[in-house]
């Protein structure tokens, strides 16, 4: 098992190619080859989580290689703590939403081709510890994600596809140079040359003098470079002022693909932060952390649930929430303390299951109703019993009731963010009662209520749209009851890393 | 070396010569035209053959120290022979083409391949202005050659003209250089230069008057009018000769003035200028304004040869990145970028050709849709180009700018690289258009069917090919490029 992390990388693509070798008619065979190629990483990462030592701070699972000798490009995958969480995530995710994905009916040999190449993607995002071979990970997600959005998408979907791409572009230019900085003044002490090796370059003592007290642009070079990563993963978390695309994107992606977005691609942003911003510059981090990531979390977590509470729109409420609630994130990043960083990345973890049963859930009503309009539904639970207990449990996840994971993530979050910062914490907090107000009455007007007798014969939630939501209701229960399942997985790493980024305090 | 001697290592450039002679000739006797292109076909092969032969040869001086072989030009020749085949095998297939006297057509544009071959070697001004001078000429016709076609003739006539200006230009520029040195030969030029005398501010107005001779070829700002025009104008295979080879063909003459010539080799591959021009500066801010402008002008354009004009301006500018830096480093990112350009540029005009063979259209309308009505290899390909030409990876366009962008921060110049990858981000919204259209739209109907005959489709799939191979692993082409930025000097 030596190469699991590579397995799990690239069998998707290795199934993309299958696919696209299938007959352009043969739409069940397409469909059931891409679900088979989603199911290898699903075992592997069920592997993974067993025998992961829990124990050991370290990277895990290691397996390198060259790849560019001149250049000193290597192939390096590994997980850690932090990785580890989302590759489960995403294995999990990208599973589930082959079978959310089957309604397309519209070029299927190019979206579930598209689909595990976006797979592909994202895995080799989370394991990649060479920093070239994070950024073209990091870009290969961008074009599948450009074509499912842009070809399958809502009526508007040729804007969104492109604002999200140009969105996405700007970071990634910004974090090519940010990496190129990172290479000409980083040595690996093991060869004596320059490195992408990103181990190596969380050394402090590999770097050169002007990459840690250098001036650049009359800043210090460390200030600079570090606003620069910061920008690249804002726009994916996507953090206030760089957050208008999420709204545009989710509304008109299919619901699969809303899913992965809010599901995976969100969570890219804020391990970004971590295992660069925090692993590499740990001094500006501690100097910027408060502003660039405690200010404007609290600024996401108020403003987007304020957003989320004036939508018309269904899905476009969900995008809002999800805004609001990756601001927990960063505010819990922001805190240095044991519980606020845990906390973070517990609900980057939790924020994937719930707002993913969020989207599938609007997936399911939309095929039916055929729009979003909060008003346009009522009274469905006396229609739709199934459907509504579902949904009961994904809104009272996401407005944090106790007993439900996304609780515990977001009372970690604020309980360690009130040891630094009080004041963002009151006002943090507060979003929770707005939360709570947007989620509720939501509940009420679609599903509460008398019935609206458009809707007298909408038939039931199916098997299918209950099978991708059960396990992701499974796990909302559970981590609401026992969060150490995932938590202890990233202790060690996420204590460590605090406890480097700490020093500079 | 003398004449004689020297022969030998020519031979590609009389397997040209040979051909075009053959060609012309042929062309009053052979009543099948398309036989001439075949012939054609074979003669640039057997130059191209010939090169590889002689690759590995030590460098060395030929015909009296006119011109040289060493690896760079080597380098530079196998570039042109490939352009050269690409266009040859894209014209075969080309309607456009074959309106055209072909005997005529074919000769001129081997005759413009020779003429690159020599800007590649050339280690004297004399033979530098004679070469540059041959590729002009030949591409004037080359553009004019759709003799019934207004857009063609006009094109032909501004090409002319602003040729005509530049190349005065220049050569006003190389008679200050001789005055100021006393040689019309490089490595006198160089030996002159580093002894010091002359006065740094004649020797600037020198280099600027030759940069426009220079920056004319590459289609740099601000002597790039002519490109959109031209490019616009020219029957399809022309217009991918003349953006790709010679572009090359530009830069292999500016960079063996600008290093061998005006520069001399220091410490850990860092070139130093000589004389105390300071020319870096002034390059350097072409270069911004090169890529900018090229970049915001081709936001606007609706026509897909006057978009890719626009864009081959503005990778002129993300070459010239190479170039300002004075570094091996920089060298090697440039050569590694024409080959790159090289691919996914072709891969570009071949599809614009295809869509142009089958509906007659060239603009970007004529694109909607085109992967749901028959066309989807070409589609895909093409935006496999596209995204290659933004710089998205794992394509080999990344990797060309990824050693451009690495030449430019390793010596600090993070402006620049600021301002690049500023550029990049912009240019992906005009490409992203065209894919836009290809993929996101649906056809109305009115678009008609697009099929591609074998012959497009195996170069299609070649370079498209090659453009993810080599974004994926690009080893032996980087170490290439490295050997091949030796030049033979002194």
């Amino acid at each position: 098992m030596d190469h699991i992390l590579t397995y799990m990388t690239f069998i998707p693509l290795f199934g993309a190619v299958i696919v696209l070798c299938l007959p352009r008619d043969a739409h069940a065979l397409i469909k059931w080859m891409s679900v088979a190629a989603t199911v290898p990483p699903l075992l592997l990462a069920i592997w993974l989580y067993i025998n992961f030592d829990r124990t050991a701070p370290g990277f895990q699972f290691m397996q390198q290689a060259n790849w560019i000798p001149s250049f000193n490009i290597r192939y390096v995958v590994g997980v850690d703590g932090i990785s580890i969480t989302m590759v489960l995530l995403t294995a999990l995710l990208c599973f589930l939403c082959m079978f959310a994905s089957w309604g397309i009916e519209k070029g299927v040999k190019g979206y579930f081709a598209l689909f595990l190449l976006l797979d592909t993607g994202m895995m080799g995002v989370f394991c990649a510890l060479d920093f070239f071979l994070f950024f073209v990970f990091w870009e290969v997600m961008l074009l599948p994600m450009y074509f499912l959005i842009g070809i399958w998408g809502g009526p508007r979907r040729e804007y969104a596809a492109i604002k999200f791409f140009l969105y996405t572009l700007l970071g990634s230019a910004l974090m090519l140079l940010s990496m190129l900085v990172f290479y000409f003044n980083v040595t690996d002490p093991a060869t004596g040359q320059h490195t992408f090796s990103m181990i190596a370059m969380m050394n402090q003592a590999n770097q050169s003098e002007w990459l840690r007290n250098g001036v650049l642009f009359g800043q210090s070079v460390p200030v600079v470079v570090w606003i620069a990563l910061f920008i690249g993963f804002a726009i994916k978390i996507p953090a206030f002022p760089f957050h208008t695309w999420l709204p545009d994107a989710h509304v008109e992606a299919p619901t699969a693909i809303s899913v992965i977005l809010a599901g995976v691609l969100l969570k890219m942003g804020t391990y970004g932060i971590l295992r660069i911003n925090y692993g590499i510059l740990p001094e500006a981090s501690a100097s910027l952390a408060f502003l660039f990531l405690g200010v404007l979390g609290v600024v996401n977590i108020v403003y987007g649930a304020l957003c989320a509470m004036a939508q018309k729109d269904l899905k476009k409420l969900v995008a809002y929430s999800s805004v609001s609630h990756m601001g927990y994130v960063m505010l819990g990043m922001a805190s240095f303390t044991a519980q606020g960083i845990n906390g973070a990345v517990l609900q980057m973890f939790n924020h994937g299951t719930v707002t993913a049963m969020l989207f599938l859930l609007v997936g399911v009503i939309y095929d039916r109703a055929h729009h979003r309009n909060i008003d346009g539904f009522g009274g469905l639970a006396s229609v739709m019993p199934v459907y509504t207990g579902v949904t009961a449990i994904a809104f009272f996840a996401a407005l944090g009731l106790p007993g439900l994971s996304a609780f515990i993530s977001e009372i970690l979050v604020l309980l360690g963010a009130w040891q630094r910062y009080p004041v963002l914490t009151i006002v943090g907090a507060t979003a929770v009662v707005l939360t709570a107000g947007y989620m509720l009455w939501t509940l009420q007007r679609i599903w509460l209520g008398a019935l609206n007798e458009k809707y007298a014969d909408i038939p039931e939630i199916n098997g299918r749209e209950l099978f991708t939501l059960v396990p992701l209701a499974a796990i909302v229960i559970v981590l609401g009851i026992y969060p150490t399942a995932i938590l202890d997985l990233m202790g060690p790493s996420l204590n460590q890393l605090n406890g480097v980024v700490a020093t500079f305090l | 070396m003398t004449t004689v001697e020297s022969l030998r290592y020519i031979v590609p450039e009389l397997v040209l010569t040979a051909t075009i002679l053959v060609v012309f000739v042929g062309d009053l006797l052979v009543r099948q035209k398309d036989r001439l292109g075949e012939l054609a076909l074979v003669g640039t092969a057997a130059a191209l053959f010939a090169v590889a032969r002689l690759s590995h040869a030590d460098g060395t001086y030929l015909f009296n120290r006119m011109i040289v072989h060493d690896q760079f030009a080597v380098f530079f020749q196998v570039v042109f022979a490939l352009a050269t085949l690409a266009t040859v095998w894209m014209s075969l297939g080309s309607k456009e083409v074959q309106r055209t006297s072909q005997g005529e057509y074919y000769g001129i544009l081997l005759a413009s391949a020779l003429g690159m071959f020599f800007m590649a070697s050339a280690s004297n001004l004399l033979m530098a202005y004679l070469s540059l001078e041959f590729v002009s000429q030949t591409s004037y016709v080359l553009t004019g050659s759709l003799r019934h076609n207004r857009r063609s003739g006009e094109a032909s006539l501004k090409y002319l003209i602003y040729g005509g200006v530049a190349s005065g230009a220049m050569i006003y520029g190389m008679s200050w250089i001789f005055g100021l040195t006393g040689s019309m030969d490089y490595a006198a030029i160089n030996a002159a230069l580093a002894s010091g005398a002359q006065s740094p501010l004649a020797l600037f107005i020198a280099i600027v008057f030759v940069l426009a001779g220079f920056g004319y070829k590459i289609a740099a700002v601000p002597f790039h009018m002519w490109a959109p025009d031209v490019y616009t104008g020219a029957p399809i295979p022309v217009t991918a000769f003349l953006s790709v080879g010679s572009k090359a063909a530009g830069f292999a003459l500016l960079l063996r003035f600008f290093y061998p010539a005006l520069s001399s080799l220091g410490e850990a591959g860092r070139w130093q200028v000589l004389g105390g021009a300071d020319w870096p500066q002034l390059v350097l801010v072409l270069c911004m304004v090169t890529m900018t402008l090229g970049n915001l002008a081709a936001l606007q354009q609706d026509n897909i040869k006057r978009l890719l004009a626009y864009s081959s301006i503005a990778h002129a500018g993300y070459m010239l990145m190479g170039f300002v830096v004075l570094s091996d480093e920089g060298l090697r990112a440039v050569l590694f970028y024409l080959v790159t350009y090289y691919l996914m540029n072709i891969g570009a005009f071949l599809t614009v050709m295809i869509v142009a063979n089958a509906t007659g259209r060239e603009d970007v309308e004529g694109f909607r849709g085109l992967a749901w009505r028959g066309g989807s290899i070409p589609a895909v390909a093409m935006a496999i180009f596209l995204f290659s030409l933004a710089g998205i990876p794992p394509l080999a366009g990344f990797v060309g700018k990824f050693y451009l962008f690495a030449a430019v921060i390793r010596e600090q110049f993070y402006v620049l690289a600021l301002v690049a990858g500023i550029n990049s981000v912009i240019s992906l919204y005009y490409y992203a258009r065209i894919v836009r259209a290809m993929f996101l739209e649906f056809p109305t109907g009115g678009e008609g069917a697009v099929a591609v005959d074998w012959s497009n489709a195996a170069l299609l799939g070649l370079l498209s090919v090659c453009t993810v191979v080599l974004g994926v692993y690009w080893a032996p082409v980087i170490a290439l490029a490295d050997r091949s930025v030796r030049f033979l000097m002194g």
